[in-house]
């Protein structure tokens, strides 16, 4: 192996963290805030083309860096899903920065160096290059939340965020020590022939504790979320947007690689861990959003619930689990794109309105943008003929068939109790009382990005668009 | 003679002295920003005992790592920090109460 070879293989994480260093000196010294449009959408072409490019462009599974790197079909899914929905992202809040003055020319930079942050996470070989990649993203992301300097409530976020993601990074970095001090190495592909055979050390047991511990931190798991609805309040709307895509199909992705990469051989003892996680996360996102009034919190229960589904799968341990969790979580990012572009709509006199009884008897205002948000909540509650609906029976069975049936019992349950709180919201879109009505703006970017999403949630079941046959290929990889 | 157990029981003494000041401490969150700093120099003496221990290098190219983060961790957290009060003219970990969560 040659560094030629090395390099050429992370050619798409070096491109993008080059071009976020050089606009970022280049804006710093020319016009400063009025480049941010430009960035925003050159930043978001670019992800988006990238996202393409490593779409097309790869196959086989190559190694950098002694194994430090892995590019296989594991990561071209999750970073193809990362870069288009951070893309996607980017270009809804393009509208709603500037009109608040929040659009610095850091935003869309800021956004891309998570982005690379979260291709090294999901490529991750060592537990070096876990770490790095993982405090690239959380760092950058820890900046975002408190993008409104002037806001107590942003700030507010942004520190909240901080110091709880610095607690997780501990416990994940003193996961990572006993580790490597009962491994003796970093690499995964070493750790995994010293817990072969199931037969895991105390403390190589332990590091497994922290580190996943750590992770659930990041994927906002119970008892691990108690950031997640303040973080999700308190951000301005298109990062909260941000936050409840890509960092999640990455730390997701994290999650798996650590497992089956690292630890394939003491599946029986991380299992029930991540069952008893996943379990938690379903109840707890299901039950707590029924008294939320405010939509970006209710989001947040919301994400956390999806967690504790796409954890499912995880928890399985088996291929079919892997594979029913990148299509949940391809599912769910759509899913909250389409939802977030309805959010950020959302305003009375030119101001961001978040209580949902402002949604009082909206679709008469605006009835296609309220079917749309009645396709997508259905999707999300998991209502048959959407295509939320598919996943969630994706992880049921995985559940089911990797021998955990109480736990896709527990999942039905759950997700019956989680209704309630998507289909009182359709019941205010169609049959509440008449309030004072929202400003009817559609921003073409948002009022696209809804309908796009809202149309795939009910295309999308012929076929899924592929995305079955590419899990299926890049759980193949990851396990085996 | 100290050996490897000794190193590891300082470790984690202090990484959870970190952890309890975290979730104790109700004055000042700048002692947040110690508390954490203290877990992660905690996890640089775990590693570097096991790299003295292994006969291993690695662990001490992880703490180099560790430290250089840690240090732009602490940089961004003090930022944040003094946005936050500029806003809210306080640091008291009981005044971060604007959301309830």
């Amino acid at each position: 192996m040659t560094i030629g070879s090395d390099l050429n293989i992370i050619l798409p994480e070096i491109v993008l963290s080059v071009f976020a260093l050089f606009a970022l000196v280049g804006a710093a010294y020319a016009g400063k805030d009025k480049l941010g449009p430009l960035l925003v959408w050159v930043t978001s072409a670019l992800m988006a083309a990238v996202g393409v490019w490593i779409g097309m462009s790869g196959d086989g599974t190559n190694i950098a860096f002694n194994g430090m790197f892995v590019d296989d079909g594991f990561s071209r899914f999750a970073k193809v899903t990362i870069l288009l929905s951070a893309a996607a992202v980017l270009l809804m809040s393009q509208e709603y920065m500037a009109r608040r003055d929040l659009l610095r020319f850091e935003y869309p930079l800021l956004v891309a160096l998570a982005a690379v942050g979260m291709m090294m996470m999901v490529s991750a070989g060592d537990l070096i290059a876990l770490y790095m990649g993982l405090e690239l993203q959380s760092l950058a992301l820890y900046v975002v939340a408190a993008l409104r300097r002037d806001s107590v409530k942003s700030t507010e976020a942004g520190l909240k965020y901080f110091v709880l993601g610095a607690l997780s990074s501990g416990l994940l970095l003193y996961g990572a020590s006993l580790v490597y001090g009962y491994s003796g190495t970093t690499l995964f592909s070493g750790i995994v022939q010293t817990a072969e055979h199931g037969q895991v050390s105390l403390g190589l047991l332990f590091g497994i504790v922290f580190l996943v511990a750590g992770l659930a931190f990041k994927v906002s798991a119970v008892p691990f979320h108690m950031w997640t609805p303040d973080v999700y309040e308190g951000s301005p709307t298109p990062i909260t947007a941000f936050f409840a895509t890509a960092p999640k199909v990455a730390a997701m992705g994290l999650f798996a690689r650590v497992l089956f990469d690292a630890f394939d051989g003491a599946v029986a003892d991380w299992s029930q861990i991540i069952a008893l996680l996943s379990l938690l996360s379903m109840f707890l996102g299901a039950v707590a959003a029924i008294g939320q009034r405010n939509i970006k919190r209710l989001m947040a229960y919301s994400s956390i619930a999806h967690m504790g589904y796409a954890l499912m799968g995880l928890a399985s341990g088996t291929e079919l689990g892997v594979q029913a969790m990148l299509i949940y979580m391809a599912i769910y990012v759509t899913m909250n794109v389409g939802t977030f572009a309805f959010i950020l709509m959302m305003e009375r006199d030119g101001a961001p309105v978040v209580d949902i009884d402002a949604l009082n008897m909206y679709s008469k205002a605006e009835p296609g943008k309220a079917l749309a948000m009645l396709v997508l909540l259905f999707s999300l509650a998991g209502v048959p003929p959407m295509l939320g609906f598919f996943g969630k029976l994706y992880v049921l069975r995985a559940a089911y068939e990797g021998g955990l049936a109480w736990l896709a019992v527990a999942g039905v349950v759950a997700s019956v109790i989680g209704a309630f709180y998507y289909l009182r919201i359709v019941y205010y879109m169609y049959f509440g009382e008449e309030r004072e009505a929202l400003d009817r703006t559609n921003p073409p970017v948002l009022w696209g990005l809804l309908m796009i999403s809202a149309v795939a949630m009910v295309v999308g079941i012929v076929n899924m668009f592929g995305v079955e046959g590419a899990a299926a290929a890049a759980a193949a990889v990851l396990v085996n | 003679m100290i050996g490897l157990e000794h190193y590891l029981t300082v470790a984690a003494t202090l990484f959870v002295i970190g952890i309890f000041g975290l979730f104790l401490n109700r004055k000042n969150v700048i002692i947040l920003l110690m508390s954490i700093e203290l877990m992660l120099l905690a996890v640089n003496i775990n590693l570097v005992a096991f790299s003295a221990f292994l006969g291993d290098l690695v662990g001490q190219v992880f703490t180099l790592f560790v430290l250089t983060v840690a240090a732009a961790e602490a940089a961004i957290g003090l930022a944040i920090l003094v946005c936050f009060f500029r806003n809210r003219g306080t640091i008291d970990v009981e005044d971060v109460n604007v959301m309830k969560g």
